[in-house]
């Protein structure tokens, strides 16, 4: 696996100045982001996460060459990117959510025509990529309707093209479906699966809807205060942050003898709520334990007439890492 | 990408027509001034006016010509401001270039066409002795103050990278310079004159051009070849402008998202 993107002690400040008094003002440095260690390989999918504020599209600038670093270093495609903008430029694909890439005045067609020319893609390679496209995110309906005109949806799904039409290694995307209604963030998310499905372009993606990320990436960096909180899997953020999945029964009578009832949990299994008329159960399996064996051995000693197992919230997990 | 923008703009077409006839308008006026000091007095700091309009006009056709090129530095502040600049960072293309190729404004060019129209009618009525020097002098002029001018479009644009508000400060310098060419620098107070035509490099963009051109003594004593060294002073304020803005374009803070 070859390394695409590699940032280690990653760092940037801003110097704020506030008024103190009427004419004395204030210097307060604040670090938007504060060391980041981060290797990304080729071909990976990486959700980006953190609460508004904790240095996501800061991270995001300094590895597109939009912002200068105020310490430690970052390569992305074997290029610095402030240094080397310019070339690290054909290389990558930006979208950011919240601004345009294209041109305000010209409808989409011309916009990625006037990008060919910028990038220099030789036409077939061009017309191939863009038909792709076309199919896939639907936009012959409003080609050729000025960029103002397009709806935030139609906009998102321009912009997206206009990012991939050079063919990037890595497309870096600052909140992609912000603001947009379920059909777009399913057309975006089903595109950018496909995208990731290929394995040739690495897709980092910040955002804060993370149903994103559930369907998208295996890993996810969380950061917090410009500082990474968690590297890794889903799975592996829910074991570090004690997330369970739980197991809900109703049962047709109250089990009769609760020391009994209590006997039949296994490690890792607690009762987490019983109802007053204990017909309604609530169980949290914690690491290796099994929902079958639980709901077995209930059976055997009370009669079930529904149950439920609630996969964990990836939400509340990361709600608790932003309360901290 | 020119062809797109000249598109883009006749989308607007009422607006267009309207634009080229305003800046045409106003250009106009600009020389018009010039006219009206000399229904008051015959001479200005000693010259003519016939050689004070040539002045006039090679310095007025220098900053419409760096005002085509490059005025549309000037949405620098919008996009620093806004944000949007970010946008042009992510292609592998030079800020600058993109900066001043996008959204470029087509009714300048009409200024462009009327400061010529200026030049040649002050050249008649200076009666320039035309040989190949003084041809080539002219358009060593023209280009350097091109040059000049825009640098300090450019320069004056790269304060909002530290100072978002800083355009009026700007446009000191750069309309402010262009008032201030249209004079012979001897006319204005000593401190003054140091400062812009000297300090700043200012008496290169048509002042002496023009002396030499005419084989007019400076009443301020320097030789007759100081009027070739235009492209010199150019070559310093392109350099220092460049300097200026890759300062700037590092310093970029952007927005929040």
């Amino acid at each position: 696996m070859t390394v695409v993107i590699e940032a280690q002690g990653l760092r940037k400040d801003f110097i704020l100045t506030g008024r103190a008094g009427r004419f004395r003002r204030t210097r307060r440095v604040v670090s938007a982001v504060d060391g980041i260690d981060l290797t990304v390989e080729r071909g990976e999918m990486l959700g980006y996460i953190g609460p508004n504020g904790a240095g996501k599209s800061t991270t995001l600038k300094m590895m597109t060459g939009v912002l200068t670093p105020s310490g430690g270093s970052v390569s992305v495609c074997g290029l610095r990117p402030v240094p080397q903008r310019t070339r690290l430029a054909r290389h990558i694909g930006v979208v950011f959510g919240n601004r345009s890439q294209l041109w305000w005045d010209l409808p989409l067609r011309e916009s990625y025509e006037l990008l060919r020319h910028i990038y220099r893609v030789p036409a077939a390679e061009h017309a191939a990529r863009l038909a792709r496209c076309r199919e896939m995110l639907d936009l012959d309906a409003f080609a050729d309707t000025p960029v103002r005109q397009l709806s935030l949806g139609q906009r998102m799904r321009g912009e997206i093209t206009a990012a991939l039409l050079h063919d990037p290694e890595v497309l870096f995307l600052d909140e992609p479906t912000i603001g947009l209604d379920v059909v777009s963030k399913q057309a975006v998310r089903g595109f950018l699966a496909a995208v990731g499905a290929t394995g040739d372009t690495t897709v980092v993606l910040t955002t804060h809807d993370l149903a994103d990320i559930e369907k998208l990436t295996r890993r996810l960096v969380v950061i917090d205060h410009g500082q990474v909180v968690h590297d890794g899997s889903v799975e592996s953020l829910h074991e570090r942050y004690g997330s369970r999945r739980r197991v809900v029964v109703d049962l047709d009578a109250p089990p009769e003898d609760t020391r009994a009832h209590l006997d039949v949990l296994g490690p890792g299994i607690t009762l987490e709520e019983a109802s007053a008329d204990r017909l309604r159960l609530s169980y949290a399996l914690a690491g290796g334990a099994n929902a079958g064996a639980l709901v077995a051995a209930l059976a055997s000693v009370a009669p079930l007439r529904d149950l439920s197992v609630i996969e964990p919230d990836i939400e509340d997990v990361i709600a608790r890492i932003y309360q901290r | 990408m020119l062809a797109a923008q000249a598109r883009a703009q006749r989308s607007y077409r009422a607006s267009f027509t309207v634009e080229v006839i305003g800046a045409t308008v106003f250009t106009g006026l600009d020389l018009l001034t010039v006219l009206v000091i000399f229904r008051v007095t015959r001479t200005l700091g000693g010259f003519a006016f016939p050689s004070v309009f040539l002045m006039s006009t090679t310095s007025g056709l220098s900053f419409a010509a760096a005002d085509l090129v490059v005025g549309n530095v000037e949405k620098l502040r919008l996009g620093i401001r806004t944000g949007q600049l970010d946008v042009l960072f992510i292609r592998p293309l030079g800020i600058l270039r993109q900066l001043v190729a996008t959204d470029f404004e087509l009714r300048r060019i009409g200024r462009v066409i009327e400061g010529l129209v200026a030049v040649g009618i002050a050249c008649a009525l200076a009666h320039v002795a035309w040989s190949v020097p003084v041809a080539l002098l002219l358009v060593l002029t023209v280009v350097s103050g091109t040059v000049f001018f825009g640098a300090l479009f450019v320069a004056g644009a790269t304060v909002t990278f530290w100072w978002i508000d800083s355009g009026e400060f700007a446009n000191g310098f750069t309309y402010g310079g262009r008032d201030f060419t249209t004079y012979p620098v001897n006319v204005y107070g000593t401190f003054f004159r140091r400062l812009f035509a000297f300090g700043l490099g200012f008496a290169a963009v048509a002042y002496y051009p023009v002396l030499t051109l005419l084989h007019l003594p400076d009443p301020l004593g320097l030789p007759t070849w100081t009027g070739w060294l235009s492209p010199v002073v150019a070559a310093v304020a392109a350099a220092a402008a460049t300097a200026a803005w890759r300062a700037g374009v590092r310093h970029y803070r952007s927005t929040g998202s």
